[in-house]
């Protein structure tokens, strides 16, 4: 049973987390406010980006001119996955998730016989990965320093992944992030860009025929590296805000979870005292009836 | 015929204009073009130079680096990797642009080296023609 002055010490140290874990869900969400305006505010660009890409796609696909960022290098070898994750933890299942569907994910291409190799942005991924697949780790970006995500450390990233395919170093690469649902729900996702995939087949009547200048072949052969680089960005700034959602619910569970404690811990301190004042009541009543 | 159309400017990080433009100047990479309304709907990619629209509340005129430029019959979009009002640009901006592209000119492969050295030459011109 413990003392009365553990039990003190005990619900101050509690309530002294709560304070910060409420702090946390408070920045937590004044972050992840800023963190949904900037996805907002990249939508208009990677819309018509994706949009414009994915028609010069359709039409020049087929040829056998077609970049290999396009039509691939004609094997399917060696898959690059690049896991995307946090900086920092104290987010919940935010990063262990990511890094759970890129390690299945690697499981089941080395199962078929395939070269796996992980590139992580993030420091979290790196240490869960690492640990799993550490042979297959070939780098890592780091955005510690970052504060404020911007289209220039996608650019790095992506110029990162370019440097390595013209250097053959792989076939198909893979980004994994979480797409922000809501506050409470991030999917982890799987996604291709290299070589690029598009939804095609989406309104191909009202396809409007444009003059091309210079030649498709050319705008497309300028626009699948920034594609690259685009589709990074979109995915930093849905990892942003998922990390920033995740991170509010979490604390916001720590936060009850504390609250709770400290009420449990409340009863049984008042009871101890109760019991330490009976016991004290007693001693003087059976001392003055000994009497 | 219509006197206006629909013109908007975007950048990865964030939408920075949308209005009513009788024309726009767009620095292609195959030269300058402008494009008014009706044009006949094009694709073309930009070099770094000069954007300028003309709108009912006068011009306005911005530093683009790279991108694209997509007309049709709703009116002209601008994606562009990087721009910048030309009213803000400072030395060190253009300084900074013309490090990157420098960079990017020693660096590039072989058979990507006329492209990065145009790059460059471009921005220079950017440069001199923004006089900062």
């Amino acid at each position: 049973m413990p003392s009365l002055k553990d039990l003190k010490n005990r619900i101050e140290s509690v309530k002294n987390t709560r304070k910060i874990t409420k702090a946390m869900q408070m920045v937590a969400a004044a972050k992840l406010r800023r963190a949904q305006d900037a996805a907002e505010a990249s939508r208009p660009y990677t819309e018509r980006f994706n949009a414009v890409l994915g028609g010069l796609a359709a039409s020049v696909g087929g040829s056998d001119s077609a970049p290999k960022l396009l039509s691939g290098t004609g094997s399917d070898q060696t898959h690059l996955l690049v896991v995307m994750t946090a900086e920092r933890g104290l987010c919940g299942g935010f990063n262990s998730n990511i890094a759970k569907l890129a390690r299945a994910k690697a499981e089941e291409l080395k199962a078929a016989g395939k070269t796996v190799k992980v590139l992580t942005v993030g420091k979290k991924g790196r240490d869960a990965i690492k640990r799993d697949l550490g042979d297959a780790f070939v780098g890592h970006v780091d955005l510690t320093e970052v504060k404020r995500i911007g289209y220039e450390n996608a650019q790095e990233i992506a110029r990162d992944l370019l440097a390595r395919f013209d250097g053959g170093e792989f076939d198909v690469a893979t980004i994994f992030y979480a797409k922000f649902q809501n506050v409470v729900t991030q999917i982890p996702t799987a996604q291709q860009i290299i070589p690029a995939a598009f939804d095609t087949a989406e309104d191909e009547g009202a396809t409007t025929l444009y003059d091309y200048e210079p030649s498709e072949e050319a705008i497309l052969a300028d626009l699948l590296p920034r594609g690259v680089a685009t589709q990074i960005f979109a995915a930093l700034l849905e990892n942003g805000a998922s990390e920033q959602g995740a991170r509010m619910s979490a604390m916001d569970n720590a936060t009850r979870n504390a609250g709770d404690m400290i009420d449990q811990l409340t009863i049984e301190f008042n009871r101890s005292r109760q019991a330490v004042i009976t016991n004290e009541l007693i001693e003087i009543i059976s001392g003055a009836e000994a009497l | 015929m219509a006197t206006t159309m629909q013109f908007d400017l975007v950048s990865p990080e964030r939408a920075l204009a949308s209005l009513q433009a009788s024309a726009v100047q767009i620095p292609g990479a195959d030269g300058d073009m402008t494009a008014m309304p009706d044009h006949a709907p094009t694709i073309t990619t930009l070099r770094p130079g000069v954007l300028t629209v003309e709108g009912p509340d006068g011009t306005s005129s911005y530093a683009v680096t790279g991108g694209f430029a997509e007309i049709n019959a709703e009116g002209t979009s601008v994606l562009a990797e990087k721009a910048i009002p030309t009213a803000d640009i400072t030395a060190a901006d253009m300084d900074e642009l013309i490090a990157t592209a420098k960079d990017a000119a020693e660096n590039a492969a072989a058979e990507n080296k006329d492209a990065a050295a145009k790059a460059l030459a471009d921005m220079e011109a950017l440069r001199a023609a923004l006089n900062v």
